[in-house]
């Protein structure tokens, strides 16, 4: 056990290493601090995702699907699109409201469906919402379609806007660095919850259905609340998520919501840990890194021996993350850092 | 009526293919209780070999048949191949292991051959070379190509083959036996694992070929197709009852059905302007006449409703027997 007095250093350092890192970032580039705040973003995925596939043990492949549902509220509801612009503190809490009512939405009729089956409906149904994104442009022009939509506004309290660049304090705040303080301090909120989740009634609940339904329904659970509960929660987190992204990229079209993004969710989730908040953080920011890493590796080494890109960074990328899951699987199938409960029931041993 | 004929003979050909493709995750699932997600990726694969073959040949003038016929026949082993390899590699360590293992696993194994098939043929849509000449007949007020007419007998005649297979040899009776019970059926002498590797390679032996007809009637393979193809085919083995191999041909050619009547007619029912009621209320807006809240464009879809309601409605599907829950 380590010594309350080592632990509160411990927190001490990590925290103004957190306050300091933007800075540093900056230092090397702008590029750098954006980077960092899709790190953070990616985070917030993994968890609201884990919540469902790690503490529930419910595979949902279609969380993008809720990320897109917070993205486009948010994109609609504060953009020249409608001509309506809503402060961002009524937006995302509709937003993560919304996301949860279709996370209810999803999770109403796929109640009784096992494991396997569940995963399908579930990646169905992310489908379905990108298709209506991709099409409710007519008769009735809801989301301008495949163009998407452009001009959303950023965050703004009164004249502090989080897009411009701010001299306060003496130091310099760009766009990125303000949207990564917020984003950092969002991001602790949602961590604080889930490691108070994971402990409570509702938590233990949930890896009671995850380990037996049939058992945790005797001990007088109600499977079906609880496990709508995890649907609406973890929908919730992806909306929330969804709105900053939106809000940080001023732009959004179907194309960022495909199938693709949801698979590299669950491959952070599984990478991770699936359970285990702190390994699903650690999955996030490997895999949210291995573009960058990419383009510090390969794309120079490629260009040293072939003299041109043999093969494109992102096709590596989508190769990483298929090779991730299979090989985690098949070699540490709780993850990097797995949780305890879920490392005995992945390893087959008995419990 | 002659919509209604003409959806009827487009979804009996897409249909036909779909139930070929539902074949490859029917037998799997009945066999070891695995969506292969990858299932998808080798139709894909056996798509992509083929055009590679066929586009080469076109130039030589050989006759058409010969051209797709040896394009099919490079594809064929391929896709057994790589059949053959995902079983022993990626899914054979984990048979004992929990359900989630597996289906992450084959979610890894769609993504790796997706990508990989990019790298080979890069993202440019594969087109079929114009050597076929398209011949139409009439059919009580319905026109069929004789490229439609080929597909449904090649799905016809393949169904027919595997049913054969399934029930009339001495590997069929193993493959229904280790379906029945792995454990039992090694016991009697079963090797079970030559069997299930038997059962994957002969799924993407089917897949190579319907690959190639599906290619064929839309006239293009991309490195994408296979995925969305894959999980139009599992919906029909959902339909049909997974594990069920009667199943998957019904729900194959119910659901290429399905799609088509829906995206035939979800125009004109969707159409405001066509409900005098609503017509009234909508006013100056149908002046133009019509005022579609769905085209033919939300096609996709289908597949996914058909999906859930089955999963809602009725899980063991048409053919299926009621089975406990075995996870």
């Amino acid at each position: 056990m380590k010594t309350p007095h080592r632990l509160w250093l411990g927190t001490a350092l990590i925290g103004l290493t957190l306050l300091a890192l933007p800075f540093a970032l900056a230092y090397a580039g702008t590029a750098w601090v954006r980077i960092a705040n899709f790190a953070i973003l990616y985070i917030l995925l993994a968890l609201g995702l884990n919540i469902v596939v790690g503490f529930a043990g419910l595979l949902d492949l279609g969380y993008i699907a809720f990320y897109a549902v917070g993205a486009y509220t948010y994109a609609l509801l504060a953009s020249p699109h409608f001509n309506l612009h809503l402060p961002f503190w009524v937006i995302l809490p509709i937003g993560a409201a919304l996301a949860a009512l279709f996370g209810l939405l999803l999770g109403a009729p796929t109640l009784k469906l096992r494991g396997d089956y569940l995963a399908i409906v579930t990646l169905g149904f992310g489908e379905i919402v990108r298709i209506f994104l991709n099409n409710l442009s007519r008769p009735v022009n809801l989301t301008n379609g495949p163009q998407g939509v452009a001009g959303i506004d950023p965050f703004r309290i009164d004249g502090f806007d989080f897009a411009q660049y701010q001299t306060l304090l003496g130091l310099q705040f760009s766009g990125p660095i303000k949207y990564y303080y917020l984003l950092l301090a969002v991001v602790i909120a949602v961590i604080v919850i889930n490691l108070r989740l994971q402990n409570s009634r509702i938590g233990r609940a949930w890896e009671a259905i995850r380990e037996d339904e049939i058992a945790a329904s005797a001990m007088g659970i109600n499977t079906r609340n609880v496990k709508l509960l995890a649907f609406a929660m973890g929908a919730s987190f992806g909306g929330l998520a969804g709105g900053m992204f939106s809000a940080m990229q001023a732009f959004i079209s179907p194309e960022s919501f495909v199938l693709v993004e949801s698979i590299m969710v669950v491959s952070m989730v599984v990478l991770g840990g699936m359970g285990n908040i702190w390994g699903v953080i650690l999955g996030a920011l490997l895999l949210s890194f291995v573009p960058e890493i990419l383009r510090w590796t390969v794309e120079p080494l490629q260009d040293a021996l072939f003299g041109r890109q043999l093969i494109a960074p992102e096709v590596i990328r989508m190769l990483i993350f298929g090779l991730a899951l299979v090989l985690v699987m098949l070699f540490r199938p709780a993850g990097l850092l797995p949780s305890a409960v879920r490392k005995r029931e992945l390893t087959g041993q008995a419990a | 009526m002659d919509t209604f004929l003409q959806q009827l003979v487009n979804g009996l050909t897409a249909g036909s293919v779909y139930a070929v493709v539902a074949l490859g995750y029917t037998m799997v699932y009945g066999i070891i209780q695995l969506i292969n997600f990858a299932h998808g990726e080798v139709v894909m694969i056996g798509a992509m070999v083929a055009f590679t073959v066929i586009n080469a040949l076109a130039p030589t003038g050989l006759p058409p048949l010969a051209v797709v016929l040896v394009g099919t026949a490079c594809a064929i082993p391929i896709c057994m191949l790589v059949g053959y390899s995902m079983e022993r590699l990626a899914y054979r360590p984990l048979r004992s292991a929990p359900r989630l293992a597996p289906l992450i696993t084959a979610i890894g194994v769609s993504i790796l051959l997706q990508h990989l098939a990019m790298l080979v043929w890069s993202r440019n849509v594969l087109a079929f070379p114009q050597i076929i000449d398209n011949t139409s007949y009439t059919l009580g007020g319905a026109s069929i190509t004789n490229v439609q007419l080929a597909i449904i007998a090649v799905c016809v005649a393949l169904m027919g083959g595997l049913a054969l297979l399934v029930y009339r040899t001495q590997l069929g009776t193993a493959m229904r036996a280790t379906a029945q019970n792995p454990h039992v059926a090694g016991l009697m002498g079963v090797d079970v694992n030559r069997v299930i590797a038997a059962t994957f390679v002969i799924g993407a032996a089917l897949g190579a070929v319907a690959g190639v007809l599906y290619g064929t009637y839309y006239g293009v393979a991309q490195y994408t197709m296979g995925s969305i193809l894959g999980l139009k085919a599992f919906s029909a083995a959902v339909l049909g009852g997974i594990g069920n191999i009667p199943g998957a041909m019904l729900g194959g050619v119910l659901l290429g059905l399905v799609e088509a009547l829906g995206a035939g007619y979800i125009g004109d029912l969707s159409d405001l302007c066509a409900y005098d009621w609503i017509a009234d209320f909508m006013g100056e807006q149908c002046d133009s006449g019509h005022f579609i809240l769905f085209g033919s464009n939300y096609q996709d879809v289908f597949a996914f409703l058909v999906l859930i309601l089955v999963l809602v409605f009725r899980p063991s599907g048409l053919l299926g027997e009621r089975v406990g829950d075995r996870a």
